[in-house]
């Protein structure tokens, strides 16, 4: 009886509707997908093939060594461990897997920033473009990621290049989050100094708050950069190379060992590249 | 024609903006506006006007609308209505360009927290202003550093901020203010931050500064003696409206209502009242014309033990006892140059009262206040003590 009242309106077809709007989407815009499916993915394994994978390991685990070096302030702990980790990886023969996941990991974080820095000042200085941007940020971390996988595949094919486009859709938000942050916590009277002395917006913007707010930007893109990296796997499902295929390739054939030996390497990297992105905001802030 | 000229400034707070100013028009306070409309009253028609080389403080204590004044004056806070002029140009009615153009060649502003920024080193602080106005690096470290120098902090300039103590810090914050060279440095409670010894001594060096630069400054402070011993004049502020502008001594003395009254009521004023204040028409003789006759007549009518003697031209010569010439008379002596005294104790016109106790102390006749060695006036004890208890009868036409 009461269940009547729920029953009044018959089902809405949000699903189908959303289905249409994929389908009109990607012939509406093929001509802006399929160039970038070509080019890009071409680029991607350029990159991966052609450059990464044509240094040679030693020189590879050698540049990354001296890095960490550095950027831990000239201590040898990160050093040594990145060492040792990606030797075992080479040791267990995924070189060429750890070569196609830095290239996934590093375009998608690349654009990440580049598309999340600017958005995140948009939202530090405009009330409606925080209004508008906060809710589909939120959207966008919460839906779960396996979601993306579709529309990514509809409009790009299988690949590096939606598992790019996957990645940049799960890894941008706390980019964009924290340089929106970073900006609004300058305290108020550096911005009050900045305005009685006369400067313009984009003065204001380059002397001041960036520089104050970086050491929060770059916590915002040590997370993009992590968020990134757990994609790979996902990202795998629909044909991106990488660890992340072995790991899912060992599920599917319920190899235990094959499947840690991948998920492991996965590891190394990650601590590597956050101890590393970490570092870099420390010694500079 | 004025540096500053402020006309009817109002600021509103909140939603209601034009019922809040239509009740603001009608005189009403701050607290009516609040319950009526839900708007705050920030600033309340302020209208003043500060000179060339003048010092002019605003003082209030917290959320009296001091510090939303001076904003408004650079428009760091847009004015709900009113007019600022700046050397005659009116602000309020600026667009973006002109307004920044007035910020970078006319206005300073010198700030609470100091306002330095962390990242840049004191010379790149002190040299933002310039760097802004893309002056040359060398040009615009060249002036820096002489404002640096101003302030006596040649020696820091490769430092960071953080390095340095709050009353370095605000150095830098007034070197960064001084190296544009501007007109008008505001100064919202500069040195309210720094602890009681330091801030007396920056005090006194913007004192020394302003002896020698003239700038226009427009001072914020809570600290009343603070806008004693700056202020060539004084602004007073409650619930945003100006309740009474005048110069230390009026504000002192003449307290514009029960208000003022109330805040300056603690205040040591045996630093601000001098001797013109307390001082008195003296009973004198002259020396080219009486004798001991008249003397002693001046000293019964007038009920005195004491008199003063003057020459024509109201040069102090001394004073005479009643009973020298009681004497005197008695011996019939007739030239009042035989029994004068001169160990005449004397103040200048300037002298702080808290200075002539001492003096004061120490003697048993009047206390004989000289400018250019004519006597302009006396002080005795009694109108020293009512001074200080605030009752007294002072004279402000002297000052």
């Amino acid at each position: 009886m009461l269940n009547n009242l729920l029953d009044f309106v018959p089902e809405i077809p949000v699903a189908d509707g959303i289905d249409w709007l994929t389908d009109e989407i990607t012939d509406m815009l093929s001509f802006v997908f399929d160039p970038i499916k070509e080019h890009f993915g071409n680029f991607m394994e350029f990159v991966a093939e052609d450059v990464l994978m044509v240094i040679p390991p030693v020189i590879f685990i050698l540049i990354v060594a001296l890095i960490a070096f550095f950027v831990s302030g000239k201590k040898f702990g990160l050093a040594a461990f990145s060492i040792v980790g990606l030797w075992f990886i080479y040791n267990q023969g995924h070189w060429d897997n750890l070569m196609n996941t830095v290239t996934l990991v590093i375009l998608a974080s690349l654009l990440s920033v580049i598309i999340g820095v600017p958005l995140g000042i948009l939202m530090s200085k405009s009330k409606t473009a925080n209004a508008i941007i906060t809710p589909i940020l939120d959207f966008m971390q919460t839906m779960p990621a396996f979601v993306y996988l579709i529309p990514a595949v509809a409009f790009f094919g299988i690949g590096m290049v939606p598992g790019v486009f996957a990645s940049l859709i799960f890894a941008t938000p706390p980019t964009v989050r924290f340089t929106n942050l970073g900006i609004r916590q300058v305290s108020n009277e550096l911005v009050e100094a900045a305005d009685a002395f006369g400067t313009t917006g984009a003065q204001k913007l380059f002397k001041v708050e960036l520089p104050m707010a970086k050491s929060t930007i770059m916590a915002g893109i040590n997370q993009t950069v992590m968020l990134a990296l757990s994609m790979v796997v996902i990202a795998s499902m629909i044909g991106a190379k990488g660890l992340g295929r072995e790991v899912l390739s060992s599920l599917q054939r319920a190899e235990a060992g094959t499947g840690f030996v991948a998920g492991f390497g996965i590891v190394i990297l990650a601590i590597i590249i956050d101890r590393i992105t970490q570092n870099m905001n420390k010694s500079k802030a | 024609m004025p540096i500053i000229e402020v006309k009817d400034l109002s600021k509103v707070f909140g939603k209601n903006k034009k019922q809040a100013l239509k009740l603001v028009e009608q005189g009403k306070s701050k607290e009516d506006i609040l319950k009526e409309t839900g708007s705050t009253v920030g600033v309340n028609r302020a209208t003043f006007s500060v000179e060339q080389g003048e010092i002019f403080v605003i003082m209030g204590l917290s959320g009296s609308g001091k510090s939303t004044l001076v904003r408004l004056i650079n428009r760091l806070i847009e004015p709900t209505t009113g007019n600022i002029y700046i050397d005659g140009e009116d602000l309020s009615k600026m667009d973006k360009n002109a307004l920044r153009s007035v910020r970078r060649e006319k206005l300073s502003m010198v700030f609470q927290k100091f306002g330095l920024f962390p990242h840049r080193t004191i010379l790149e602080n002190a040299a933002f202003g310039l760097e802004i106005q893309k002056v040359s690096k060398e040009e615009r470290e060249k002036k820096a550093k002489e404002a640096l120098e101003m302030v006596g902090l040649g020696g820091y300039i490769h430092q960071k901020p953080g390095q340095l103590s709050g009353g370095m810090q605000q150095r830098v914050g007034l070197a960064r203010a001084l190296t544009n060279d501007p007109k008008v440095l505001l100064m919202d409670e500069a040195f309210s931050a720094l602890d009681p010894l330091i801030r007396k001594e920056m005090q006194d060096e913007l004192i020394d500064l302003q002896s020698s630069m003239q700038k226009t400054i427009l001072f914020i402070t809570h600290d009343l003696d603070e806008a004693l011993r700056l202020g060539d004049r004084i602004a007073l502020m409650k619930d945003g409206s100006i309740v009474q502008i005048g110069t230390p001594e009026e504000i002192l003395v003449n307290p514009a209502n029960d208000y003022v009254e109330k805040f300056v009521e603690d205040i040591d004023r045996s630093k601000v009242l001098t001797a013109q204040h307390i001082m008195k028409r003296p009973e004198t003789i002259n020396i080219d014309k009486h004798g001991p006759r008249v003397a002693l007549e001046r000293m019964k009518e007038a009920g005195i033990s004491s008199i003063f003697v003057v020459d024509n031209s109201r040069n102090l010569k001394g004073y005479i006892t009643a009973d020298d010439a009681s004497d005197a008379r008695k011996k019939e002596v007739k030239d009042l140059k035989e029994i004068i005294k001169t160990d005449i104790p004397t103040v200048e016109k300037e002298t702080a009262l808290h200075d002539i106790f001492s003096i004061i102390h120490d003697t048993p006749i009047p206390v004989a206040v000289v400018d250019d060695g004519k006597l302009k006036g006396i002080i005795v004890r009694g109108s020293v003590i009512a001074a200080l208890a605030g009752d007294g009868e002072v004279n402000l036409e002297h000052a």
